[in-house]
């Protein structure tokens, strides 16, 4: 692999591939000493563009295992803040040898815009673009299923006939696009649930199921996993629904709608949470709750991740 | 001194083969075997004549923006496009509400000689959709304005529009409407559908466009008004313009050269070549266009050419300007979209590129059919050539053109401008030649 920009490009195979290294990479993390040498003397620069303080430090942990240089770059404070462009920014890095760009942007297609322009040789990791995507989101999102459903003998396998609900601000969310496309490449089932005005338009094409009623979802898919989206502060004032307590009540998953979902269904949330808005605390605190496992999980992607991208010879790798 | 040139073995729009003799900017003889009697020789066997053409929809970005464009560099790029006219928007900086500022684009056009520059007014003060602009004054400046425009922003208070319709039918303009509503398309950077879904591009829907020309032609209709609509973009605005034209309204429609070609896909790239506004649509829209095109709903193609320095497009799409360049391409991707597909004639293109948008634009003896006396406003076109667009094709100042790397027919060879040359076997006139020929031809008919 050369870049990861995006869930929807990615082979079932390479999928697979970096599930299956996060593996080894979590098991890394159960040592005493918890860094391996694999990336010493490589450079990655986190490039952040927007605040996302738990994605960052996650992606520089994960650098920092691999003992990795890590430049922490954010537009606060810096010449982008002050009008530089993407493109000055970029032939920067490349001037400075930086052979991992890790970047986060508000502008859909900007790292891809990175891998095509020639400014910058650098691999590049999206690490979330505008409302386009998430994909380590996705790879780890679907790392802590596999866990949960397969355990210790999740090597090699996909997701094959897991039925997954997300449920929230899919129109705005890049996790659910990542998630949508990753978890379709690995076999799963996947149902939105969402008012119709907070679905993309052009949704019934995608291949995901489009529900609006979330006691009728819970009751006829009987999904494995609930994926509850962060609805953000922004969307309150903009027609999406008239108000948070309505939202809650119609879409929220509150402690009866978590009652009524199997012992073993799986409750997930990729942070951060609006505890009593999207989800209840007694939901998200929950021994079917994984919130606390995917941060934990997001380590062992990026690790992955970056080692399939940086280490070895960059020039032979397609 | 003018030159006089023998054009040999045209073939006319109608498929006539004929030989032309310009002299003090006039068609003087038509007919085959022309004696050349000191004239200088146009071998145009092979090549298509066309009446010179005419872009009712062009950005020059003088005075203001002159980074993306001149009025100089923008009609060195119609003179290699064909074109002899050009109608200059009115959002420049400051924008074109005033005559002085008209005047000005229309003085600087007659200087460069290289076409004809139509300066169209603002309909409103500053294009900020609040208050009528001095449209009175435009039309009886010397620039004598016949177009009024808020092009890249729509008159979309419904009131101002219909007494705009009004005021501008007093002085026998007309309003050429970019139908946009606002609301509708905040902060919009592409063709909603699934596809802007999936790349997380915020969607311009097609009923922002529909909703507004559906508005528009019944007021056109109520007031008794003529109505021009800017570059239509979808099917359904293909529809609704068929319906307007069924029931008598005075209303008219352009379609750009890109909208007849590209589509959305392009857009996956995230190369900000492909960024305009109104966005590129899908293969429906490309295919009802054409056939609007085709059965006369839609009356002209006009380019929509907007220059934009570099810096404007290399950087994230959502951060990039709108807009491409396209007098340099129009004339080959007429014929790669309309005319190599059948759609159209030739003699098509000369009334979509040239007799339509002068009857619009109230551009009087210009176009032409080739008649002795005719104003010799020509451009000869080899409709067998067929090659990758590239940089050397852009002659103007900037270079975001969407046809880069693509393979396009025809290829432009002689324009006449008022009977002197203004492009020469593909090759621009000196400025100072053409300069020289412009002065000289004011003087004797000016």
């Amino acid at each position: 692999m050369r870049h990861l920009l995006s869930t929807k490009d990615l082979s079932r195979d390479d999928a697979i591939m970096i599930l299956d290294v996060a593996e080894d990479m979590s098991d890394v993390q159960l040592r005493e000493v918890k860094k391996l040498p694999t990336l010493r003397g490589k450079t990655v620069v986190n490039l952040f563009f927007e605040d996302s303080t738990r994605t960052r430090i996650s992606f520089e942990l994960a650098a920092k295992r691999l003992s990795a240089d890590v430049i922490n770059f954010s537009a606060k404070g810096s010449s982008v803040s002050k009008g530089e462009s993407l493109k000055d920014t970029a032939q920067t890095l490349a001037a400075m040898g930086a052979d991992g760009v890790v970047i986060r942007h508000s502008s859909s297609g900007s790292p891809q815009l990175l891998a095509d322009s020639g400014w910058i040789d650098a691999g590049i990791v999206n690490a979330g673009d505008g409302t386009h995507e998430h994909p380590t989101q996705a790879l780890l999102d679907a790392f802590t299923m596999r866990r949960r459903i397969h355990g210790a003998a999740s090597r090699g396998r996909d997701l094959s006939g897991v039925s997954v609900l997300i449920v929230g601000d899919i129109l705005h969310s890049r996790v659910a696009r990542s998630n949508l496309w990753l978890l379709r490449t690995l076999g799963a089932e996947v149902t939105f649930v969402a008012p119709a005005t907070l679905l993309p338009f052009g949704a019934e094409t995608w291949p995901a199921g489009i529900r609006y009623d979330l006691d009728a979802a819970i009751a006829e898919v009987n999904p494995d996993v609930v994926m509850m989206l962060r609805i953000q502060s922004e969307r309150m004032n903009a027609a999406f629904f008239p108000n948070p307590r309505e939202y809650a009540r119609v879409w929220g998953l509150d402690d009866e709608r978590l009652a009524r979902l199997r012992p073993d269904t799986i409750v997930m949330h990729p942070g951060p949470m609006n505890r009593g808005l999207e989800i209840s605390s007694r939901a998200a605190d929950s021994a079917q709750s994984t919130v606390i496992e995917q941060v934990a999980n997001g380590v062992s992607i990026r690790m992955a991740v970056l080692y399939l991208l940086l280490s070895g010879d960059r020039e032979g790798s397609a | 001194m003018s030159t006089q040139y023998l054009i040999v073995g045209a073939t006319l729009p109608d498929g006539s083969k004929s030989d032309l003799r310009i002299a003090n900017g006039r068609i003087t003889e038509r007919g085959t075997g022309l004696k050349s009697d000191g004239a200088a020789m146009i071998d145009a066997n092979g090549l298509i004549a066309l009446p010179g053409l005419v872009d009712l929809h062009t950005h020059l970005r003088e005075p203001g923006f002159e980074q993306s464009e001149t009025v100089l560099s923008g009609t060195r790029a119609a003179a290699a496009g064909g074109f002899t006219s050009v109608f200059a928007m009115a959002n420049t900086m400051p924008v074109a509400d005033t005559s002085g500022v008209v005047e000005q684009v229309q003085s600087l056009g007659d200087a460069a000689g290289y076409a004809t520059v139509r300066p169209i007014g603002a309909v409103t003060v500053g294009l900020a959709g609040e208050r009528l602009s001095e449209i009175g004054a435009m039309a009886h400046s010397r620039a004598a304005v016949s177009v009024f425009s808020d092009d890249g922003k729509c008159v979309h208070d419904s009131l101002l529009m219909r007494r705009a319709l009004e005021y501008v039918k007093t002085f026998n303009g007309v309003i050429a409407q970019h139908a946009q509503d606002p609301r509708l398309t905040e902060k919009s950077q592409m063709n909603e559908g699934a596809l802007s879904s999936e790349l997380g591009l915020a969607g311009w829907p097609a009923v922002a466009e529909e909703s507004i020309i559906a508005r528009d032609v019944l007021l056109a209709e109520h007031v008794g008004a003529r109505l021009h609509i800017c570059h239509l973009s979808t099917a359904g605005s293909v529809d609704v313009m068929r319906w307007a034209k069924a029931r008598g309204i005075d209303v008219t429609a352009e379609v750009t050269p890109h909208h007849l070609l590209l589509t959305e896909e392009l857009v996956r790239s995230y190369d900000a070549r492909f960024k305009v506004n109104p966005p590129l649509r899908r293969d429906e829209d490309v295919l009802a266009l054409r056939a609007g095109v085709a059965d006369g709903t839609i009356d002209i193609i006009a380019t929509d050419h907007a220059p934009h320095p570099d810096e404007a497009k290399d950087c994230e799409w959502d951060h990039a300007a709108f807009g491409m360049v396209g007098l340099e391409s129009a004339l080959s991707v007429t014929q790669t979209a309309l005319v190599d597909t059948g759609i159209v004639g030739w003699n098509d293109v000369a009334r979509l590129l040239s007799h339509a948008p002068a009857r619009i634009g109230r551009l009087a003896g210009h176009t032409h059919d080739f008649a002795v006396g005719s104003p010799a406003n020509i451009t000869l076109t080899d409709p067998s050539a067929s090659s990758t667009f590239g940089l050397a094709n852009l002659v103007g100042k900037s270079r975001n053109s969407p046809y880069l790397g693509m393979t396009l027919s025809g290829s432009v060879r002689h324009t006449f401008h008022h009977g002197y040359a203004t492009l020469t076997d593909g090759v621009l006139v000196d400025p100072a030649e053409v300069a020289a020929h412009a002065t000289e031809w004011r003087t004797t008919h000016g």
